[in-house]
This record gives C-alpha cells, structure tokens and sequence, in this order.
C-alpha cells in the first residue's frame, strides 16, 4: 500500500512537469528542452535553502522562480537573438548545468533531517492520526505521513491545475494560446508574439522547477542527473494522459496531462514491482513515448482507413 | 475644387528591395506614392509580383521598408512594429485559414479582436457580457454562425472563416482595412457573400479600405479608386467620373498600354490575358 500511495504521489509531482510540457509541446506544438535544465535548477534552489533552513514553502516557490527564469532566458535568446527553438533550449540547459554544481558546490545534496514540505505534511498527517503515525484503510496499516503526502501533493497540482485552466482563459492567455496556435493571426490581432512566447516559456518552466523543487524534497535529496532525460518523462506523461482522457477543450487536456502523469508513474511502479531492472527505466519510458504516439494513429487508421492524399482527415 | 481634408494615408517614396545584391534580387515596392483620403476604398491590381501585397505587407509592417515614408492618420508607422501598427489596422488574408485561429473556439477568436491590441488583462475573456456582444456582432452577418460560438475555428468552412476574418478585423474598427485577394480561395458562392459583407462594412463604418484583387469584374464594380501596379510602382490611378465609367476593357487596355510602353515584358503580358481574359 505504501508502495503504492508513493507511486501516487510521484506521479501527482510529475504532474507538474506534465503541465509545464503542456503549454511548450501543445498550446506551443513544439518541444522545449529548457526542461532537462529547469527541473534539476527548481531542485536545486530549493535545496540549497532548504539546508539554510529555509521555510520548506519559501524554498519551493523560489525553485518555482528560478525555473521560471531559465524560461526566460531561452525565450530571450530566441526572440531577442534569435537563436533558434531547440538549440535555445539546449543551450541554456547546458550551462543550468554549471549553475546547478556551482550552486551545490558539487553533484549531490542530501535533504536528510533538513526540515522540508515532506516534514510539513509528516506533522499534519501525525496530528491527525493522534499521534499513532499509522492509519488502518482498506485493512492495511498505511503511514500517516505518506497519505498526507499525497493529499497535500493533490491539492497543490489541483490547485496548480485549476489556476492554469482559468489562466488560458483570460485575455492573456487567449493570446498566449493564439500565438501558439497561428502567429500570423496573432500578429495581425496586434498580440505581440514575442513577450507572448517568453511567457509561455516563464510559465512552463516555472511549472516544471515547482516540480523539480518538490521532487527533491520527496527524495530527500538533490542530484545533478535528477533533470537527465525529463522532457521525454514529461511528454510520456502528456502523451499517455491523451489517449486515455482525450484532448478536447482546455480544462480536459489540463486534466489529461495531470492524470496521465500518475498514469504513467503507476506503469512504472508496476513494471519494477514485477521485477523489471531499475536501470531500463530510461529505456522503458522512451519506449511508453513512441508507444503513446504510435497506437492510437495505428487505432484511428484501423477505424477509418488511410488517411487522405494531403494526410488531413475530413 | 473640392474641398480635401488631411489624408488618411500617405505613402512617400516607399521603396523594398529582397535580396539586394543577389541573383535573386526582388524589388518588390520602387519608390511607391499613394495619398488616400479617409473613408475612400481603393482596388489594387496588377499582375503577379507587381507589388500589390508588397504594398499592404510594407504598410502592415510585416517587413521593413528601405525608404519613404508611411503615414496613418498623421502617425509615422515606420518606427512602430507590426503588433503595434495592427491595433489601427484590420487585415483580411487570402489565405482563409490565417486570419483565424483553428485550434480556439469561435467565440475566443472574437473575443481576441474585440481586445485588439489590448491582451495584457487577467481578466475572463468570455464573460456573460462579452458572450452576448459576440452573438449579436456575429448575428450581423447573417450567416447563421451564432449557434456555432463554441465550436472549434478549424472545423468551420474557408468561407465562414473568411467572412469571421473580415468581422475580426472590424469589429473594432480600423483606422485602415487591408484585404489582400480575400475572395480568392473561396468557392464562387462564399467569395460574393464575402464580397457582399465587405461592402457592407466599409459602407457602413466608411472604412479607409485598400483592396487586393485579381478579379477586373471586382475592380470595375467595387471602390472608388483603382490603383494599377506594375514593377513596383502605382502605374495607374484612376478615381472619381473616370473610375465610374471604368469598363473591364478599359483596364485591359491599360495593361496593353503598360505592355506597349515596353513598362511590361512579354511573360506578363501572357499572364494578364491568361488570368483575365
């Protein structure tokens, strides 16, 4: 059970990372590899003053911050330099590599009896469990604390998720969203496209340091690698949560992107249990990825035959 | 004498030139002049790379001009960047598809041009209010499109498309309507449905319009200016009595009398008589 509450709640922190690559691949349609260094600052930065002893929520916001801010500085190497999309990205997660070891003086950071949102969530949850620190549900005894974890984890992506649902509605966002979706229509609309894709950018990667920032705490440490590989993390996520909960609407995509994350963490959690090599992860995530873009193409051609000469359906 | 008050438009020596010093050097626009007064509609026409979009792209501000001038209303538009230069100007495309956002609703296309310019707001964007404003601005069409707010652009005709463009782009209304070969694309039906509500709206909110077309037919019936391009320059100008007697085999001779001037080579020569005649 616990093994299972913990799979939850990765996948709820994952979540985050799944809304951020969001608003890059699909409000955007393009990738942004920012994440691979934005993830691993997030972390970092909240570490770094967590060991101060920093408030667990300060230090979290401010993960949130810095990752925001390695948005921008790709979002401005594109638009101010013009560099283009994916070495933009690449560039600045590379020397966010450098950031991050000058940061932690070093590749680790342990997070162990340093006071974090993990401790948080243990006191709530012992309060509430009279200080017995086990709860009996569903017939097992169950750790207090990891269900306070995933609750205080819900709440955050829930509320993450419906402010960004309400965001992609407001003017703002309607013109995030435009540019995104045709630029010429935007510019013509007097949106200005720039300050729009910076912002995508701030937004999308503030979202995936928040998860970064979160993710370490549960760990309980900092690593350089934590951010290796993580956009394909997230488009797994973005990818398994369509196919399962659709793509229709902004609030149902949002909902999809979330839910396909602790989707895709549970595949992931099963598939160890069941005995599979924790070092094939990598291998077995890049697999779910072509897997999650292949069979529902391969469903829609089995319903509906070919497509059309010019590849649209009518 | 008629009394001329200040221009809404003017145009000063424009000049652009693609690829300077290439072999594959356009000069789109040499040395364009062009002073329209506000609420006059101009036709544009020309054969192909004449410069007839050259010249609403310079003015939209979709590319930097070499030189000249260009003027709205008193403002030079020369510093400003296009987002800037489209909170004055409404543009409706040839294309029907890139006026529009596919993948947003109907209802979050109007709403963006009811805001033109003006997206910095954390505000809803589709209040209760602004619902009902939509419905009413789109009841205007008369198209039956007001049951269809909440479906997605991409799902809706190049027609309807083209007709919500010309909508958006009016809605609040522009100091300059650009429309550049609008009907082009669309099938014979939709194209004079589009056409109709064109000449509604600028009738209506007496809009400073310059049209694009490679219809003689459109350029005979609509406007009260037409402006022939050729190489790059405004060619022909022909306004007032003159454009009001102006018959399909006027302008046609116009192009013989470009062609005889040695001003048009023989390929474009063939191309007019091929898409005119």
């Amino acid at each position: 059970m616990n093994l299972l509450i913990g799979a939850m709640t990765i996948g709820l922190i994952l979540a985050l990372l799944a809304l951020g690559v969001f608003i890059t691949y699909r409000v955007f349609d393009r990738i942004d590899l920012t994440a691979e260094g934005s993830y691993g600052l997030g972390a970092a930065v909240a570490g770094v003053l967590l060991v101060r002893g920093t408030e667990p929520l300060l230090a979290t916001t401010c993960g949130a911050i810095a990752g925001a801010g390695a948005g921008v500085v790709t979002g401005l190497l594109r638009v101010w330099l013009g560099i283009p999309r994916l070495l933009a990205g690449i560039v600045t997660s590379t020397a966010l590599y450098s950031v991050i070891l000058y940061l932690m003086h070093g590749g680790d950071l342990s997070l162990a009896s340093r006071r974090t949102l993990v401790t948080i969530a243990d006191e709530i949850g012992s309060r509430l469990a009279g200080g017995t620190g086990d709860l009996v549900l569903f017939g097992t005894a169950t750790s207090s604390r990891n269900w306070m974890g995933l609750l205080l984890t819900f709440a955050v992506v829930a509320g993450v998720a419906l402010l960004l649902n309400l965001f992609l509605r407001t003017n703002l966002g309607l013109s995030i969203r435009a540019t995104g979706n045709n630029r010429l229509m935007a510019r013509a609309q007097g949106i200005n496209v720039d300050q729009s894709l910076v912002l995508a950018l701030a937004i999308s990667n503030g979202l995936i340091g928040l998860s970064g920032a979160i993710f370490a705490q549960f760990i309980g440490f900092v690593n350089i690698s934590l951010g290796n590989g993580i956009i394909v993390t997230g488009l797994a996520s973005l990818m398994i949560g369509e196919v399962l909960f659709g793509q229709r609407g902004v609030g149902r995509s949002i909902t999809a992107a979330a839910a396909g994350a602790v989707v895709f963490r549970l595949m992931v959690a099963g598939a160890l249990h069941l005995g599979l090599d924790g070092n094939s992860l990598k291998l077995i995530t890049a697999v779910f990825v072509v897997a999650a873009m292949v069979i529902p193409k391969a469903f829609r051609n089995l319903l509906q035959g070919p497509p059309s000469l010019d590849g649209r359906r009518v | 004498m008629v009394a001329v008050s200040d221009p809404a438009l003017e145009l000063h020596g424009v000049r652009r030139t693609f690829a300077a010093g290439t072999t594959n050097e356009i000069r789109a626009l040499q040395g364009v002049d062009l002073s329209m007064q506000p609420g006059e509609f101009a036709i544009v026409i020309g054969t192909n790379g004449s410069g007839k979009s050259s010249l609403l792209n310079a003015i939209a501000g979709s590319f930097p001009i070499d030189r000249g001038v260009i003027r709205l209303e008193g403002q030079d538009l020369g510093a400003l960047p296009e987002h800037r230069r489209a909170r004055m100007i409404g543009r409706v495309f040839q294309d029907p598809f890139t006026g529009t956002a596919a993948d947003l609703t109907v209802a979050e296309n109007l709403a963006l041009a009811a805001r033109r310019g003006r997206h910095l707001s954390l505000r809803p964007a589709l209040t209760a209010e602004r619902l009902a404003q939509l419905r009413r601005q789109i009841e205007g069409l008369d198209m039956g499109l007001e049951d269809r707010l909440d479906a997605p652009m991409g799902r809706l005709s190049g027609g309807q498309r083209q007709a919500l463009t010309l909508l958006m782009a009016t809605v609040v209304r522009p100091s300059l309507l650009l429309l550049d070969e609008h009907t082009a694309a669309l099938d014979p039906q939709s194209a004079e449905l589009v056409l109709q509500r064109t000449q509604e709206v600028i009738k209506r909110e007496g809009l400073t319009t310059l049209m694009v077309t490679h219809s003689l037919q459109q350029a005979i019936r609509m406007g009260d200016r037409v402006l022939m391009m050729h190489r790059g320059q405004i060619v022909q100008d022909i306004s007032g009595v003159r454009k009001r007697r102006l018959r399909v085999d006027d302008l046609l001779d116009r192009f013989e009398e470009n062609r005889s001037a040695d001003l048009m080579d023989a390929p474009a020569a063939e191309m007019v008589l091929r898409n005119y005649v």
